[in-house]
């Protein structure tokens, strides 16, 4: 073993300005973050499947030469890819028993259930930022009451109130929206509440106030952008369950009026003539199931980038 | 400990009377009209109608009344069928709890096992199954899941060997009871799974469970003496969410497999605007899961220690 001799050191002195340079460009957090979920290639391909989903939802409707309640009886419950002979056009996605085109109804379903997810779980959003907000920032007894309502409200399976809900309001999108807003927004408020709880005892909300910093600003400049990255991880995952409360309740009948098509009831309608057609289950089963994965796996690569020490 | 118990009880004393009164308000605020039918009914008949549903008092002593019936178990008289909601919840709900318990067995025994093997074998091709498993459970919803059952190992086997391996529907043998009750489970299995991994995990990292490897304890031992004992606790308090899934899933899978159960009893009285037999299902269903997780409240506070103590220091 060779010995390591001091002259074989030298010292080379201290340099200023190179101590104090900054070798890698500096990024922010959702920079950063953003990077870290673009190495993530399923959460990548989720969303573009997403965005594709999204795309067809909003444009076939508008292109198809079809409405979703033209009825062709002369071809109806056709398979996919019938060509119509009349007017040349394709079936893509075949016909149902009213001769209605399934490719249509399939998108303009998308629509329909992606809207009803996406502003319900917006709606759940607002409510759960705010009354976790008050809840966590306050704290003492208005807590204690404000946690014990939802509670009581957690105590009572949602899908049950939600039904009962959908059968008091008139049947369409709208109520499907406000019944699973009525009790979609305690996970939210639980979830901020605790976030607030904790970020409150940090130094540098403690230094705001001693500053002078008015309770909304505390509330609006430190605390929310703070909780932010946890809430979009669970307003990701809120989408497939509210996708999934859609076709569950369509499914049971209560979903949006006829001839509105949404892939609950696409796959409510397939349903019946499932042994005769497998097709017209299968096609609003894989709209769902894919929508439901992409937006689950795009919410765990949200998770993995925007809290690297969650990592599993 | 015991203040403890109590302030679960009241939890849940709390909750059924809000689902209670909730229930009966909702059925009020009804549109439509319980004997309206193909038929015009003479005024006569309509008032004594509604004097005998007690439909013509003021609502609070409605109210009061509904209460006082529900506190000594007594659901009342479906509209629709004109048999006491009782009647009907002693008949039907035997085969959802027998499919539900199946379920949930299953769901909880496979999840856990699942759980475990996939984070002692993270990162192998185990664990990568068990997670895709995972994924596509909490994707795909449980009817697609029961039609895609059915479609396949229901028609297709039979159609391509001749033999009834699986019946497509129906509730009597053995065989007729593997595909509802795996299709209902499948879900709830994949939430358990994952958690069980998750929380698996977390135990596997901690010290204790390096100062048994270092004791020189078999791997065997540590994963089932040490981790899987504490990695457990989570399971338990999501049994009850577990629970109210797996009993609402059972609407639509009863429905799939035409198992007689309450779900079937459920959809249709939504669709005859049975007042009284949706108010009897819904609060039997909500009393039932409120029991359930108070239960498992409980159970918890016994098995973990910490509860106790969060508990006195408040």
């Amino acid at each position: 073993m060779s010995v390591i001799e001091k002259s074989q050191f030298e010292w080379v002195g201290a340099n200023a300005t190179e101590a104090e340079k900054i070798s890698r460009p500096n990024t922010s957090y959702w920079r950063d973050a953003m990077h870290r979920l673009s190495k993530n290639k399923p959460a990548m391909v989720c969303l573009f499947v997403i965005i594709f989903i999204a795309l067809l939802s909003i444009f076939v409707p508008v292109l198809s030469p079809y409405t979703i309640s033209e009825q062709h009886l002369t071809h109806s419950d056709q398979s996919m890819f019938f060509t119509d002979p009349i007017d040349g056009h394709m079936h893509i996605f075949g016909t149902d028993s009213l001769g209605r085109d399934i490719f249509t109804r399939t998108w303009s379903g998308g629509r329909v259930s992606l809207f009803i997810a996406f502003s319900a779980v917006f709606i759940n959003f607002i409510i759960g930022v705010i009354y976790g907000g008050i809840s966590g920032y306050l704290g003492g007894s208005v807590d204690n009451i404000m946690m014990r309502i939802i509670e009581i409200i957690n105590g009572i399976p949602y899908l049950i109130i939600v039904v009962l809900l959908m059968m008091v309001i008139p049947p369409g999108a709208m109520t499907m929206v406000i019944a699973y807003a009525a009790v979609g927004w305690t996970g939210m408020a639980r979830l901020v509440r605790g976030q607030i709880m904790s970020l409150k005892q940090q130094d540098y909300v403690i230094a705001a106030k001693v500053m002078g910093a008015k309770p909304a600003r505390i509330i609006g400049k430190h605390l929310l952008p703070n909780t932010l990255s946890i809430v979009i991880v669970d307003l990701t995952l809120a989408i497939p369950s509210a996708i999934f409360t859609e076709a569950f309740l369509s499914y049971i009948g209560l979903g949006v009026p006829v001839p509105m098509a949404s892939w609950g009831i696409l796959a409510n309608d397939g349903s019946r003539v499932f042994q005769m057609y497998p097709s017209q289950l299968i096609i609003p089963a894989i709209c769902i199931s894919l929508t439901m994965l992409s937006f689950n796996l795009l919410g765990d690569g949200l998770r993995d980038a925007l809290d690297p020490k969650l990592r599993r | 400990m015991f203040k403890y118990i109590v302030k679960r009880i009241a939890y849940a004393l709390l909750t059924l009377l809000v689902l209670t009164a909730l229930t009966f308000f909702m059925m009020r605020l009804l549109p439509g009209d319980p004997f309206i039918g193909e038929k015009a009914i003479p005024e006569t008949t309509l008032k004594a109608l509604n004097a005998k549903y007690g439909l013509n008092q003021p609502i609070y002593v409605q109210l009061w009344m509904y209460m006082k019936n529900v506190l000594q178990g007594d659901l009342g008289l479906s509209i629709h069928y004109n048999r006491p909601v009782n009647d009907i919840i002693a008949q039907a709900f035997p085969y959802s709890f027998d499919l539900g318990m199946r379920a949930l067995v299953f769901a909880t025994v496979m999840g856990i096992l699942l759980g475990i093997v996939a984070a002692v074998k993270r990162g192998t091709k185990w664990d990568t199954i068990t997670m895709l498993i995972a994924i596509i459970g909490v994707s795909v919803p449980g009817f697609i899941i029961g039609a895609i059952l059915q479609y396949f190992l229901g028609l297709k086997l039979f159609q391509a060997t001749g033999i009834r391996f699986f019946p497509i529907t129906g509730w009597n043998s053995f065989a007729s009871k593997l595909l509802p009750s795996f299709a209902l489970s499948f879900g709830s299995l994949a939430t358990i799974s994952r958690l069980m991994r998750t929380s698996m995990l977390d135990v596997l990292g901690q010290d204790y469970i390096k100062t048994a490897k270092s004791k020189g304890l078999s791997q065997k031992k540590i994963i089932w003496k040490h981790a899987v004992r504490n990695a457990i606790m989570p399971i338990i308090t999501v049994l009850g969410p577990i629970a109210a899934a797996v009993l609402t899933g059972a609407f639509v899978v009863e429905n799939i497999f035409s198992i007689p159960g309450m779900g079937k009893f459920f959809v249709l009285s939504i669709q005859t605007q049975d007042y009284t037999m949706i108010s009897g299902t819904t609060l039997f269903y909500g009393a039932f899961l409120v029991i359930a997780n108070l239960i498992v409240d409980i159970a918890y506070g016994f098995i973990d220690p910490r509860v106790k103590i969060a508990d006195a220091k408040e």
